[in-house]
């Protein structure tokens, strides 16, 4: 029986039972999501959003597996998030990091894949600076692959956190207007969300400098411009990016205060939008630059602590359903 | 003279340099072609019978970065200008001098001379002593000259020596570490990209410095409909430039990027379908001089990599000239026209006699079948390396037996 997804019951957002509601070996990337698979990740996150709110965390759901975190490139707090994830699903977490790695040491990418598969994990999360490098270490090992962040390609994972998260404030995406404000051209961020979004309905606008925009980004179906002022007019949510301190150094932007005069969100600012408008932040912020502290810590409309929350729910989603097959779950196998 | 007995090509169907394809046979003897059209095997001659097949002038790649004879040989290519971007690079006259050895005896390099010291783009290096080495032409490597001011003394002192300056156009500055055209495809895919633009841009600059500089230039790939443009113009008012291509730039546009596939990782990147399409027009109007392969064999440890740090290039060698013939069989040029592409016009600017069925040129011949089915397998490549972003599709057109210098070239067995 296809089931209706708990919160919202548009029906191309039902989807089949078992392995049809989500036939993918691993997750790198939104791209290739059917509407209803993205919803049928964001419903079997629900659950964990709960367990995570009680004293008691654990499930053993994942007892006996080895999940590999091989993060290429820095990272804390994605890092962190699937960490706990993996562990809170009773799974043996482990993490690689760049810095005492053999990939320092000049090994190819494609070696080190064969050498994570030779250990038999049962799923690995991968972050690296290259698009496309997580696809291309997909291709090479038996296990599921989730993409933590490639280069600037996608950062599937954000993109669900992020859409669980506007899911649980709004309700509904159809026709919600979502403004993703700040380096478009570098962020697989906007990426991963501008598919999610617009496959989910919301219709997205990105706001950045020229130089920060990418060409033709418009064939993504989305909204460009480049006058924040114009682009927040109406927004139901406003998601701004982080934009690295060499990037405002004269190479893209004069300097940060001239961006924040352009591209900050201020208290002012947010006002042009709804006026029950949510902010979001992937993190890490930079304060007083592309985001005001007061609108960061708005009680009642920043979400940004919410995102970190639902991360960690989406991450054990995908963990658990990514090894469905490999643990024999009925329908999965 | 050749120690080889003369041949005689019979029975084949004879692509000549003055438009006819006819019936007819075509003698050889001391490595030349002595006579063509109804002339008869003499006593001692090795005869091969060309049984209705086309017989045409070897092909003359213009460029290739690496001496690969058997995919030289499965393409039916008889002469290749080498690249200066060898390791070490082609920039003094020793190196240019073995270069221009390496090939021999079925098979002839013609070196094309560093522009600069190591390739670097900042001072000459010595043209004039690599000219007498052997070399035929200058050029710039892999990359543009970013310097306006070295690009015109280049230009001057080759021009002075009579030589070409063969140049790849793309301006360094916009392109930076751009690995794709700036468009829907690189943005999907969020690799660093470059506007097309900084083709038209580097073609501009080139050609307003050789008017200048009285000199020839020759762009070894024109890819965007605004460079072909800027190259159609000055061709009309009759600057001395000439244009090449290579298949992929009329077979392929980004799309083939989809999958971070490395293989379509070229130099410059693949182009929009309107570019594509620009290339074909261009080919068809006479703006685009030849066709090469760019040939570039590189192995798994330079592609299968990431996208961003893999090389770029592609094994193009076996691929020239069947590639070549959809152009024939899609009416966009003719047969004749596409062995001037191939042959006559990079023999032409290399200054060699071969390239076209005439008596007195060199007796570099194939003899094809245009319409003969295989299909590419980069698995079983004659090239040192399978990167082709034409695996597993299939081809028509094939070479059934070549001769360099009159003699038969024994070339590995094809595997389809």
């Amino acid at each position: 029986m296809p089931k209706a997804s708990s919160s919202m019951t548009s029906p191309e957002f039902t989807y089949p039972e078992g392995s049809a509601a989500f036939p993918h070996r691993g997750l790198v990337g939104i791209a290739g999501l059917a509407p209803h698979e993205i919803m049928f990740l964001l419903d079997e996150a629900q659950q964990w959003v709960e367990l995570n709110r009680h004293a008691q965390k654990r499930r053993d759901l994942l007892s006996g597996l080895t999940i590999i975190n091989a993060f290429f490139e820095n990272s804390t707090r994605t890092l962190l998030s699937f960490e706990i994830a993996g562990k809170r699903l009773g799974a043996d977490v482990v993490n690689m990091a760049v810095a005492t790695s053999s990939v320092k040491k000049g090994e190819t990418l494609i070696d080190t894949a064969m050498t994570l598969n030779a250990m038999r994990a049962d799923a690995i999360a991968i972050r690296h600076g290259s698009s496309g490098a997580v696809q291309l270490i997909a291709d090479k090992v038996d296990c599921p692959v989730i993409n933590a962040g490639d280069g600037q390609h996608e950062h599937p994972t954000q993109a669900l956190l992020d859409a669980l998260t506007i899911r649980q404030a709004k309700r509904a995406f159809n026709g919600l207007r979502v403004t993703i404000c700040g380096d478009i051209l570098h962020s697989r961020v906007a990426r991963s969300n501008i598919l999610c979004l617009t496959s989910l309905g919301a219709e997205v606008r990105v706001c950045a400098p020229p130089a920060l925009m990418p060409a033709d980004i418009e064939r993504m179906n989305v909204q460009v411009f480049h006058d924040f002022d114009a682009a927040l007019r109406n927004a139901d949510v406003v998601m701004m990016l982080r934009l690295q301190m060499e990037r405002m150094q004269g190479q893209f932007i004069p300097s940060p205060r001239e961006y924040r005069h352009l591209y900050g969100l201020s208290l002012e600012r947010l006002a042009k939008a709804e006026s029950n408008a949510l902010v979001m932040h992937p993190g890490p912020m930079n304060r007083g630059i592309e985001i005001d502290s007061n609108v960061a810590d708005l009680a009642d409309r920043s979400l940004i602590t919410t995102q970190v929350e639902m991360g960690v729910a989406i991450r054990m989603a995908c963990l658990d359903v990514l090894t469905r097959k490999a643990r024999g779950l009925e329908g999965w196998a | 003279m050749s120690i080889h007995a003369p041949l005689t090509v019979t029975g084949g169907k004879l692509v000549l340099p003055d438009g006819r394809i006819e019936a007819g046979n075509i003698r050889c003897e001391g490595g030349f072609i002595t006579a063509i059209g109804d002339v008869s095997p003499q006593a001692g001659d090795v005869v091969h019978e060309a049984r209705g097949k086309l017989v045409t002038p070897g092909l003359v790649d213009l460029a290739v970065f690496s001496i690969d004879k058997p995919a030289f040989h499965f393409g039916g290519v008889t002469r290749a200008a080498l690249m200066p971007d060898q390791d070490p690079p082609l920039d003094v006259p020793a190196r240019v001098r073995f270069a221009a050895q390496s090939g021999k005896p079925d098979f002839w390099v013609h070196p094309l001379a560093a522009a600069t010291k190591n390739l670097e783009g900042e001072s000459l290096a010595e043209i004039a002593l690599m000219r007498d080495a052997g070399a035929r032409a200058v050029a710039t490597g892999r990359s543009w000259i970013r310097d306006s001011g070295t690009m015109l003394r280049l230009l001057q002192y080759a021009g002075m020596l009579d030589m070409v300056v063969v140049t790849h156009a793309e301006d360094s500055g916009l392109v930076g570490k751009a690995v794709a055209t700036a468009g829907e495809m690189a943005t999907r895919l969020g690799l660093p990209s470059a506007p097309a633009e900084a083709e038209a841009l580097a073609i501009a600059r080139d050609i307003a410095l050789a008017e200048l500089a009285g000199a020839k230039i020759h762009f070894r790939k024109v890819t965007t409909a605004a460079g072909l443009d800027l190259v159609r113009r000055a061709k009309d008012r009759g600057a001395k430039v000439t244009a090449g291509v290579s298949p992929a730039y009329f077979m392929l546009s980004d799309l083939a990027l989809a999958n971070f596939r490395t293989f379509a990782h070229l130099s410059p990147p693949l182009r929009s379908e309107d570019d594509r399409k620009a290339v074909i027009a261009a080919i068809a109007d006479g703006t685009i001089d030849m066709i090469g392969s760019g040939h570039d064999p590189r192995g798994p440890e330079d592609k299968r990599l990431p996208y961003t740090d893999s090389a770029p290039g592609m094994a193009g060698s076996e691929t020239l000239l069947p590639l070549t013939m959809t152009l024939v069989r899609d009416g966009v040029i003719s047969m004749n026209r596409a062995f001037e592409l191939l042959s006559a016009n990079p023999a032409k600017l290399l200054g060699v006699d071969a390239g076209r069925l005439a008596e007195g040129m060199e007796a570099d011949i194939a003899v094809i079948d245009p319409d003969r089915p295989w299909i590419v397998d980069s698995d079983e490549m004659a090239a040192a390396a399978g990167n082709t972003p034409f695996d597993k599709q299939p081809m028509q057109g094939r070479v059934l037996a070549l001769f360099k210098g009159g003699v038969a070239v024994k070339a590995k067995k094809p595997s389809a």
